[in-house]
């Protein structure tokens, strides 16, 4: 049962009795007759949601595969933040004028199938070494591009987990070993302990929870050795005691050991709190490793987040989509650009430019990328930490399951709710919105 | 309305001299009879109408088209064979996050408007006397206003930061303990409605000036000639003479109080669990994050009645206690 608005309904109708029209269209051919003189036309959005001149890097790769790729024509259309970029492409499709390609966060998957705006790139290869190139990437990174029947509807394209910083000037000053990062949960709750009593830091160590607080405490939970979605996007296990244990216990660093700041930490400030020395720890995404390198007037380490009961962090970031709009001819030209985006030395550079971690395995074997990683280890540590990865919480309805879930989690940190009655609250809730979706 | 036919001299006036010896026309031609003659036929009225045609097409088009289909969509049945009902509306009886963000939004209303209102007088009759420095005061005064709702919270967010923020710091200094100002259910709606003020008081600092000039200035005299002390003079008559202002302020004020939200995409976002969602950011949730479009335009309606019932109102309030000019 699918529930959209009409518009849309009519705006796909309408386009549908359009492309009827125009004929059955072979894209293959279609693009082989394509010249440089009369190219095939693509659009492309993109997100940026990581500082520095990324548009420059953007457009430097999207010249090298026009120039050799000259039957193709790629208008990259910078578009915002990743909410933003996600409006535009809603707009653009309701209003008939859907981009051929866009990356977008890939939990938006299961949502786009929904809606019957994207197409599954098995449907758009064409030859074996196509087909190879959907399994050359991290099999962390396909949890959140494929669906449980094994169909790719997401490429990988800028993606991350989260790691944790920590400040080796105030270890060293607290008499902690500068280069031991906490490597359990009570690890760090004691480095966090002897870290703040001992130097000036106000807090030891700080998860944010402001925005999409459900993405750290993911973390929690995947340490905490606990799955929240189900592969197939229909149901969520909120209220599980391994979950509400798993709340409880960031919920403790503050309450309990007062080594974290009570009530709601702002996503965006934090960074700028661990580079002030606020807070000797800090969780965030893999993403804020250029800032932080570039800002820290002190040496840090970065890692891979401690283990509870096993190790563990959700993946992150953007794919690329194809839609449904486009014709065949189109979607078979967005696809190449993708597969040359994602070629291992493309991949590396935009890795090397972003802070993301390059999809793939063979990009971390490029020279460029042997480089980088020799003079800057920290690179590495995300893509490590992979091994340990899981899917992001990724479902239908997913802007109603988030908020759900991050009401609950809001709820539960400044004292709304216990951690018990909030997951059972959002267990319900979730059920309620999943309820037509399950079979 | 009179449209006058060209008189034959201006029209020969208005010639080159050369045209008329090139055609050789008889000195006695005619009324000239440009490209669009033919339009002085249609009546008046008409006329008027036709005139208005390019208003009423973008009006129809961007103001009461949307409205009407507003309206429509939000009239719709859940389902894709759904008829058309108010299942909408009766979804959002039960919602605790839209009930959360009315109540949020009427709280942030009824606070801002009357306490930035109340400010802006103060600093505009303060700043109207002659006083050294008054234009720097003005100008002090009016700078909050001059910056985007967007750069002001971002100023704002780095204020109420709980670890290097402005206001913890002095806090500190002074031997309190610092707040999660933003973090909390107790404090983010008063932070809010704090920058809110800050920032739309020297705007509203601007009409009352305006208001405060058209005062007849023998009225001040007269006051103290009679010896008039200042609070009376300001109760009995700046006050009620600054009435149209102050309506015009309220709506104005009133109006983007339930407008404005930026404030929250930069500082909050309707955080910690929706203490600070209020009705038009969460309108834009249920619309772009949860695809709840018509869900959406029921919200969307009944904000939209709730601000015209309030213009209502306060116009009907003020009716009577204005003394125009």
């Amino acid at each position: 049962m699918r529930i959209r608005p009409t518009s849309t309904v009519a705006a796909v109708a309408a386009l549908a009795l359009l492309t009827a029209a125009c004929g059955s269209d072979d894209g293959e051919s279609a693009l082989e007759e394509a010249t440089a003189d009369n190219p095939i036309e693509i659009t492309m959005y993109y997100p940026i949601a990581v500082g520095g001149p990324l548009q420059e890097v953007v457009d430097g790769l999207i010249d090298d595969f026009m120039a050799e790729n000259p039957e193709i024509a790629v208008q990259a259309v910078y578009s915002g933040n990743y909410d933003e970029t996600m409006v535009s492409v809603q707009t653009a499709v309701d209003g008939g004028d859907a981009p051929v390609t866009s990356v977008l966060l890939s939990t938006e998957m299961f949502q786009l199938i929904d809606d019957d705006m994207i197409v599954p790139f098995d449907d758009v290869v064409t030859n074996d070494d196509e087909r190879e190139w959907l399994d050359s990437f991290y099999d962390a990174f396909m949890a959140n591009s494929r669906d449980h029947e094994g169909r790719t509807w997401g490429i990988p394209f800028q993606r991350s987990t989260i790691v944790q910083y920590w400040n080796k000037d105030l270890f060293e000053e607290a008499g902690l070993d500068p280069d031991h990062a906490p490597q359990t949960w009570d690890e760090l709750v004691e480095i966090a302990q002897q870290v703040q009593q001992e130097t000036g830091a106000r807090w030891g160590v700080q998860i944010p929870s402001s925005g999409f607080p459900y993405w750290l405490f993911q973390a929690l939970t995947t340490q905490n050795d606990v799955e929240i979605v189900s592969a197939d996007g229909t149901e969520v296990y909120f209220d599980q005691p391994a979950v509400v244990e798993a709340l409880e216990f960031w919920l403790s660093l503050s309450a309990d050991h007062g080594v974290h700041p009570s009530g709601i930490v702002d996503w965006g400030t934090t960074p700028e709190d661990f580079l002030q020395g606020q807070t000797a720890m800090i969780w965030t995404t893999t993403g804020n490793l250029t800032n932080v390198r570039d800002n820290a007037t002190f040496d840090f380490g970065v890692d891979m987040l401690p283990e509870g009961v096993r190790r563990g962090s959700p993946t992150g970031g953007g794919n690329f989509f194809l839609f449904a709009d486009a014709s065949e001819a189109e979607q078979v030209a967005a696809m190449r650009l993708i597969r040359y985006l994602t070629q291992p030395e493309q991949a590396a550079e935009w890795g090397i430019a972003t802070g993301y971690v390059a999809p793939l395995p063979e990009a971390w074997e490029t020279a460029a990328m042997e480089e980088y990683v020799s003079g800057f280890p920290e690179a590495a540590v995300a893509r490590d930490q992979l091994d340990y990865a899981v899917r992001e919480l990724s479902t239908y309805a997913r802007g109603q399951i988030y908020e759900i879930l991050n009401d609950a989690l809001q709820g539960a940190i400044v004292g709304d709710m216990t951690p018990e009655e909030a997951m059972r609250h959002a267990q319900e809730q979730a059920d309620n919105v999943l309820g037509v979706y399950q079979n | 309305m009179e449209r006058e036919h060209d008189s034959p001299t201006a029209t020969a006036g208005r010639r080159h001299p050369d045209e008329v010896a090139q055609h050789d026309q008889p000195a006695f031609a005619g009324p000239r009879q440009g490209p669009l003659h033919h339009l002085r036929r249609i009546p008046n009225p008409v006329f008027a109408w036709l005139l208005m045609v390019p208003a009423l097409v973008f009006l129809g088009g961007f103001t009461v088209f949307p409205a009407g289909s507003a309206l429509w969509n939000s009239l719709q049945e859940p389902g894709l064979d759904g008829g058309v009902g108010t299942a909408y509306y009766e979804q959002m009886l039960g919602d605790a996050v839209f009930r959360r963000s009315l109540i949020n939004n009427l709280l942030f209303s009824f606070i801002t408007v009357p306490v930035s209102i109340a400010v802006a007088m103060l600093m505009a009759v303060l700043v109207n006397r002659k006083i050294r420095g008054r234009g720097l005061l003005r100008l002090a005064y009016f700078t909050p206003a001059m910056l985007p709702v967007v750069a002001a919270a971002a100023i704002w967010l780095f204020f109420y930061q709980p670890n290097f923020g402005v206001l913890n710091t002095i806090a500190r200094w002074l031997g309190f303990e610092g707040q999660n100002w933003l973090g909390s259910p107790s404090t983010v709606l008063p932070a809010l409605m704090v920058m809110m003020i800050w920032h739309q008081a020297g705007f509203f600092m601007l009409f009352y000036l305006a208001g405060l000039q058209l005062i007849p200035p023998e009225l001040d005299e007269a006051s103290q000639l009679e010896g008039a002390g200042r609070w009376y003079h300001f109760r009995r008559v700046t006050f009620p003479l600054l009435m149209p202002t102050t309506l015009f302020a309220s709506i104005v004020g009133l109006a983007n109080s339930f407008k404005q939200v930026d404030f929250i995409f930069v500082m909050t976002q309707g955080g910690p669990n929706n203490a600070s969602n209020m009705l038009l950011y969460y309108i834009w949730q249920t619309t772009f994050p949860q695809r709840r479009p018509e869900y959406a335009a029921a919200i969307t309606i009944v904000l939209v009645l709730i601000l015209i019932v309030l213009a209502l109102i306060q116009i009907r309030l003020f009716e009577r206690r204005i003394h125009y000019r």
